[in-house]
């Protein structure tokens, strides 16, 4: 019962990081396609740049929540699919800081630098969770090796088989028509209306990729029309709606259809593992990983479904509250003035506008 | 190199990397939310114009301390799922404890803070820079009760996996939560944090200074600067004593390597800097104060305390293997811990003679003050470095005292794995130390920002009134 609890409780980690990390990561995707100006730039990174923070400690939760949960699981799965997801840490690093760092300098070549980063680290992690789903619903190598059991024997190219590759495609076009539907609610003007444009050939796309996914995952990995069925057919049904009330000029609608399309969509992923956690290709009986065999004791499943059950509720209250305050359109006319310093950061001596000159000054540390 | 060695140097580099922005992160956003405080209860305008001049400089620091912060909450499983595997359930609730608890608040609440200056009312806002602030001290507190379990394991029994997978099995979470480890190592790291910032901002106060910059804000600055690092400086050396008979107690090694102390002895004397072989057996010259490592390590002057061979041969024996298994990099114990114990009176020295050169509204302008004062910023992030790699250095080879050794503990995947990703990490980590550190530098040289206009009636201020540093 609490494993089944806890394996609930890690899908809910996993569909919140999905519906809300999904929008920052379409919206970093979209930054070179709908960020025409300045303006609408500073704009795309100002309606995500409040909330991306929070958003993200939804993935770290979910991780440590595995830790706790599930160590075998988290044991196993961080240890085997190790070069992905370092390209995946690389990825969310340099993506932070292209948030933080992005509009402190005055320059062009500054911004464009770290609009790329964005692009980066938005697109990598869009796709590579995808894969990194893909393989844990598919299953992997997991041999006794030295007495350890649960050992991931494959490399890293086990990780890019067909499958979890399309399972990425599937998260890539995801996340990115979810940004578009994001940035059509969230941003005014222009940029809104070029953001539910490209809404719709996006949709189609993920339509027709989504589809082939469903297809595959039913009757290739499922083996036939079974009882996931109902999940995938509500995902299809649901992403459709989200397409067409988008195409409608419906955003708030549309954007709650996404999101729906999102949670259903991961969680019947998580159905359709149940009662593995990571499923072994090679041995099944002995080394397959399931909320049974990896779980920690019931003592702490349940001391940690205590703290679960109060500081879910109090989180999702403030942060429910954030997106409240920030409820009101990015309007990119408001955001067309310079930001940060002076271009001058290559050669770093230029006296700042502020401070009167002082030839004698010592430099700080770090100087060049 | 193995993948061993390989999974250490990168948990060293990586965690010694974080660690140089977290005390930061954690001093100076209670010290600005002090700041923003002060301008809320008084309502003078060179209190907010400090606000926002640290303000901008935390953010900056911050950026990469939640960057370098991810790797740390995945890396476990990465290089060491051994470790995890045997561990998790005690060890893996306080860091899901710690995302679930302190990182929604902090992230959250700095977000606020951050786009809430023009649309959240003052005490709504300064609530915000609050709860932030006490969102970087509790994911301390979890991290520290995590870590202390592996100096001191306690609360747990032997057990296994329902496979027949061994692990330790978490039966107290009181004990692990409120261990005598976590409770001497948790003020420690918080004085520590208040000290790292405090020593900034007197820094940076003393260089703007000495350019005639904004006397005001930066006077104001200086001296709330220099009294928390007063404080800071005792605390962190009243709480460092108390930890130092913790770990006599729990763990005789590491205080017989901080001072390579082959010998049981009783009274133990105090080696300020020796020269010599470092396997005892040599000693050139070294400086000695009589009866001090007694006082360290039990709280009085004639105490016994238990030397390196002892402790190698109870434990080889109790655990197997030869005593030479047993003792860890004794050079690197004993210079780490002795520098960092003396760079925590150097920051207490320097508190003393910062309080007097301000005293009574005098500004020391002379070069030789500025020239310390910006040394001085240095002098934390080698002291809370060095306490780091004393404490993990110095508990080798075990990576969860008396349980688990470290060589047991790894992934078992090929070493090339882990070198690519440590040639990664650390090339990246250079670059966006270098970018940080030039960013800081012209925030700091663009100083504090000119004074704002009067406060108008702007209920529904449009993005531009924001305070152009905060601008994204």
């Amino acid at each position: 019962m609490l494993h089944t609890i806890w394996f609930l409780l890690i899908a809910v980690l996993w569909i919140g990081y999905f519906f809300l990390e999904g929008f920052d990561f379409g919206s970093g995707i979209l930054l070179p396609f709908l960020g025409k100006t300045h303006a609408e730039k500073r704009a795309i990174y100002n309606a995500v740049g409040p909330v991306w923070d929070g958003n993200e400690v939804w993935v770290l939760t979910a991780g440590g929540a595995i830790f706790a949960a599930f160590p075998q699981w988290y044991a196993s799965l961080f240890s085997g699919f190790y070069l992905a997801l370092f390209v995946i840490l690389l990825a969310l690093i340099v993506r932070i800081c292209a948030f933080e760092y992005r509009s402190k300098i005055d320059s062009d070549t500054w911004r464009k630098t770290w609009d790329g980063l964005l692009v980066f680290g938005s697109v990598v992690p869009a796709l590579l969770w995808g894969v990194a789903f893909g393989n844990i619903v598919m299953g992997v190598p997991l041999e006794t090796v030295n007495g350890v059991q649960h050992v991931f024997t494959g490399t890293f190219f086990t990780l890019l088989r067909p499958f979890p590759l399309l399972a990425g495609l599937t998260t890539l076009l995801v996340f990115t028509l979810h940004g578009a539907i994001f940035l059509s609610l969230k941003t005014a003007g222009d940029l809104a209306e070029r953001a539910r444009k490209l809404a719709w050939p996006l949709g189609i796309a993920t339509v027709v990729v989504g589809a082939a996914f469903i297809l595959v995952a039913q009757f290739w990995l499922l083996g036939g029309i079974d009882k996931y069925f109902i999940g995938f057919a509500l995902t299809a049904v649901l992403l459709i709606v989200a397409v067409v009330l988008s195409k409608l000029k419906r955003p708030g609608w549309s954007f709650i259809s996404m999101g729906l399309t999102i949670a259903v969509f991961t969680g019947t992923l998580f159905w359709a593992l149940y009662p593995n956690v990571l499923p072994s290709t090679i041995s099944p009986a002995t080394n397959s990983l399931t909320i049974d065999n990896a779980a920690s004791s019931d003592y702490t499943l349940t001391l940690m479904t205590w703290v679960a059950c109060i500081m879910v509720p109090i989180v999702l209250i403030y942060m429910s509250w954030t997106y409240w305050v920030f409820r009101k359109r990015v309007d990119p006319s408001t955001l067309t003035g310079p930001t940060g310093l002076p271009p001058s950061f290559l050669s770093n001596k230029a006296n700042p506008p502020a401070a009167p000159s002082a030839p004698s000054t010592p430099t700080p540390e770090g100087a060049r | 190199m193995n993948a061993l060695d390989l999974a250490r140097w990168q948990f060293g580099i990586t965690t010694v990397y974080h660690f140089l922005f977290v005390p930061m992160t954690i001093g100076l956003a209670v010290l600005t939310a002090i700041l923003q405080s002060a301008w809320v209860k008084t309502g003078k305008e060179h209190y907010l114009r400090a606000t926002k001049f640290w303000g901008k400089l935390f953010l900056i620091n911050f950026a990469l301390g939640v960057a370098t912060g991810i790797v740390q909450e995945f890396q476990f499983g990465m290089n060491w799922s051994e470790y995890s595997r045997f561990v998790g359930d005690i060890f893996g609730a306080p860091l899901a404890m710690e995302a679930l608890i302190a990182f929604f608040l902090e992230s959250t609440f700095l977000g606020l803070w951050i786009f809430g200056w023009n649309r959240l009312s003052k005490g709504v806002h300064l609530t915000t820079i609050w709860l932030a602030s006490i969102g970087t001290v509790l994911s301390a507190f979890f991290i520290l009760a995590a870590n202390s379990w592996m100096q001191h394991p306690v609360g747990y029994v032997a057990g296994t996996y329902a496979d027949g997978t061994k692990k330790a099995v978490l039966n107290d979470f009181l004990a692990v939560a409120f261990n005598s480890t976590v409770l001497g190592t948790f003020p420690h790291t918080i004085f520590a944090a208040f000290l790292t910032a405090s020593l900034f901002i007197i820094g940076i106060s003393a260089w703007q200074l000495h350019r005639g910059h904004e006397t005001k804000v930066f006077r104001t600055s200086a001296r709330f600067g220099l009294v928390v690092l007063l404080i800071a400086s005792i605390g962190t050396l009243i709480s460092g004593d108390q930890q130092a008979r913790i770990m006599t107690s729990q763990q005789p090694m590491k205080m017989a390597a901080a001072e390579a102390l082959y010998q049981t002895s009783s009274p133990a004397s105090f080696s300020l800097f020796t020269v010599g072989s470092l396997d005892g057996l040599h000693e050139v010259w070294s400086i000695r104060v009589p009866g001090v490592l007694s006082f360290m390590a039990t709280g009085s002057f004639s105490g016994t305390v238990e030397g390196i061979n002892n402790v190698a041969s109870s434990e080889a024996q109790q655990f197997g293997g030869a005593p030479a298994d047993y003792i860890p990099n004794v050079p690197l114990t004993y210079w780490t811990f002795r520098i960092m114990v003396g760079l925590g009176f150097l920051a207490l020295i320097w508190s003393i003679v910062g309080l007097y050169m301000f005293r009574r509204g005098r500004t020391p302008a002379g070069k030789w003050f500025t020239g310390l004062a910006l040394a001085g910023i240095a002098l934390p992030y080698l002291a809370n470095s060095l306490g780091w790699i004393f404490t993990e250095m110095g508990r080798q080879p075990w990576i969860v005292y008396g349980l688990l050794k470290t060589q047991d503990a790894v992934s078992g995947f090929a070493g090339w794995n882990v070198l690519i990703t440590v040639v990664v990490f650390t090339l990246l980590y250079a670059a966006l130390a270098v970018v940080a550190v030039r960013l800081a530098i012209r925030y700091i040289k663009l100083g504090a920002e000119p004074a704002p206009a009067p406060e108008g009636e702007k209920p529904e201020a449009p993005e531009e009134t924001r305070p152009p540093v905060f601008a994204y």
